[in-house]
């Protein structure tokens, strides 16, 4: 279960426009003992109030910047709440678009060190890397390091390694977007396996459909504010598609698929 | 921790907004369309189901047991990263013994042999090559563990896991380098014609210390340099004016005991440059394991006037270089309070280390 009560989150951003860059303009900022002027402040998230509870799987949509991302980090306790709060049961598991863990060690070692670092035991760990390998679907790349693997492949990996545990908070950034047909859907049922258990399952995805097939809730964002948050998935959907100037096509597919 | 500023209209119909068309539609003024907001006040909720807030400090004692709890981690991760370290050069793990030794040649032929530094030390090699390798130990995990924070971000970032396990995995990389160091340096010096006696066992005792010492600074570091990237700018040049302030390649005691020494005349820095932490460890490795230089510590033989005053005069001379045994200096720390000091710089630093890192747990992979 998540709440989040009237977050805002600001981000302190280093090295904008204003500042040269130049050692020079170092020297002349210290010498002024001004602050550093190219600290801006990025206010990504402006008073955000919600409540998901288990078994939920929650879509976040929304424009490019909208704040997605730093709903999830912010969910995950990664960052900070510069006002509000955000209130948890347990470990949730942020699933991001970089491709690796570490992406200098083999994808069998990232299994191990995951599982590790996630709390399992030894005994565990060694019970679920066979699934974990077997799920990922990397197949020999497995002994390689990660950074020789291509982005959907690291994506799949560490899915298959965050998914491995059953948390309580499972929050997914574009991470099953670059996953081909067959791990896309391997992928939604183990969300669904993961909502079943009791766990809260967050989505951001520019697939529509994705969130259309996985999700109970939608939440969608711009400017970093709520426009419009409920279960009422195909209609939200559409009418961000319609304030995206495109055509609405969820309520249709709803209607058709309960005939 | 406010609650009152919630500005949300729970109980609003759905589909209001339909049909309101084109891009940005997103006013401010307008409320949010928002479904998801039960009434009444969300904190009281939270608490009702007994959630917890995120993205704050956890409590110190269950931090501990959390870390405990990762050890397997922590050994898995600094195994992984001692392997994957040296994975693309082509001598692989062998420069974890090239690097050191290549260091010492290097200070060998420029200190030893150009600058003539060499006096007033028995067994120049030995002591040389031991400063060296336990300075390393040190040297290395401060550089590191400054990085610690942002070279694992992605993995920050993914996974739920106290931090703190991350710069203890560094210090234990650095202490798997240690113990292979620790071999070649026995090599080093029996060559060199040290023998093997009961007292390298204190050895073991000594580098406990020492890395409990770096395992402190270790977490200040990693702190430091998570949010502020000048820190592993300037690092190497403070650690390397430590290297020389520290007795490494030269003999503290030789500059404070001998007439022309440059510490001659500055007793209260002499004493407090020896009981630096780099130079306390130091000083206990090379008092266990070089039997020569144990037998010519300043106070191994009882006082002889004449005999010390010789050393004082001719640290070069090879017939009185082992005299410095005669004199009973007040400004040199004996071996057991620098076993004293070696303890109390450890303890003193793992507790304010643990605590200073702990503090800022919930601000790690932020940005």
């Amino acid at each position: 279960m998540v709440v989040v009560e009237d977050l805002h989150v600001v981000y302190r951003v280093y090295g904008s426009n204003s500042d040269r860059g130049t050692a020079a303009s170092a020297l002349l900022r210290l010498i002024k003992r001004q602050r550093r002027p190219s600290i801006r402040e990025v206010h990504a998230i402006r008073g955000m109030s919600f409540v998901a509870y288990r078994g939920d799987a929650v879509g976040v949509i929304g424009r490019n910047g909208s704040g997605k991302s730093t709903l999830l980090r912010a969910v995950a306790g990664l960052l900070p709440a510069e006002q509000g709060a955000v209130y948890t049961d347990g470990n949730a598991a942020l699933l991001g678009v970089n491709a690796a863990l570490l992406e200098d060690l083999t994808g069998e070692r990232n299994v191990v060190l995951g599982c590790l670092a996630m709390g399992m035991t030894k005994q565990e760990t060694m019970d679920a890397k066979p699934r974990i390998v077997d799920f990922s679907g990397v197949g020999d790349f497995i002994n390689l390091p990660m950074k020789a693997y291509s982005t959907g492949m690291g994506s799949r990996l560490r899915f298959a390694i965050a998914s491995a545990k059953s948390h309580d908070i499972l929050l997914v950034d574009e991470a099953l977007a670059t996953g081909d047909a067959e791990f896309q859907r391997k992928s939604h049922d183990r969300i669904d396996e993961l909502r079943q258990q009791a766990g809260t399952v967050f989505l951001v995805a520019h697939q529509l459909s994705e969130i259309y097939e996985t999700c109970n809730r939608v939440i969608w964002l711009e400017k970093g504010k709520i426009v419009k948050a409920g279960d009422d998935v195909p209609g939200i959907l559409d009418d961000y598609l319609v304030a995206a100037g495109s055509e609405p096509r969820f309520r249709e597919l709803a209607a058709a698929r309960v005939e | 921790m406010s609650n009152h500023g919630r500005l949300s209209a729970p109980g609003r119909l759905s589909g209001a907004a339909e049909g309101d068309g084109g891009a940005g539609t997103a006013t401010e003024e307008r409320p949010a369309d928002n479904h998801l907001v039960p009434p009444g006040s969300l904190r009281d909720l939270a608490l009702q189901h007994g959630l917890k807030q995120t993205a704050i400090v956890p409590p110190l004692r269950s931090y501990v047991v959390d870390i405990w709890q990762r050890r397997h981690f922590i050994s898995g991760f600094a195994t992984a990263s001692n392997i994957a370290m040296y994975t693309e050069a082509r001598l692989g793990q062998l420069w974890q013994v090239l690097t050191p030794l290549l260091n010492a040649g290097v200070y060998y032929l420029i200190f030893g042999l150009l600058l003539g530094t060499s006096r007033g030390v028995p067994d120049y090699v030995s002591f040389l090559v031991t400063g060296v390798f336990v300075f390393n130990f040190t040297q290395r995990t401060f550089i590191t563990c400054s990085t610690v924070i942002r070279e694992t971000l992605p993995l920050i970032r993914a996974l739920p896991f106290p931090r703190g396990c991350l710069p203890l995995g560094y210090v234990l990389i650095e202490l798997q380098q240690l113990v292979l160091s620790i071999a070649v340096l026995f090599v080093i010096v029996v060559i060199a014609g040290e023998p093997v006696t009961p007292y390298w066992l204190f050895i073991i005792p000594v580098l406990i210390l020492q890395s409990i010492f770096n395992v402190g600074c270790g977490f200040i570091l990693a702190r430091w340099g998570a949010s502020i990237d000048d820190v592993s700018q300037l690092l190497p040049f403070i650690v390397r004016t430590w290297m020389y302030t520290s007795g490494v390649i030269f003999s503290l005691q030789t500059l404070t005991l001998t007439f022309t020494g440059k510490l001659h005349r500055y007793p209260t820095l002499a004493y407090l440059l020896q009981i630096n932490p780099a130079a306390v460890y130091i000083t206990l490795v090379r008092w266990a394991l070089l039997a020569e230089y144990r037998d010519a510590l300043p106070g191994a033989k009882p006082f002889n006037h004449a005999r010390c005053v010789l050393y004082r005069t001719f640290p070069g001379n090879p017939k009185y270089v082992s005299y410095s045994a005669y004199c009973h200096p007040s400004t040199l720390p004996s071996i057991p309070s620098l076993w004293v000091w070696g303890a109390g710089w450890a303890v003193v630093a793992v507790i304010i280390g643990f605590l200073f890192f702990w503090r800022a747990e919930a601000r790690y992979g932020r940005g």
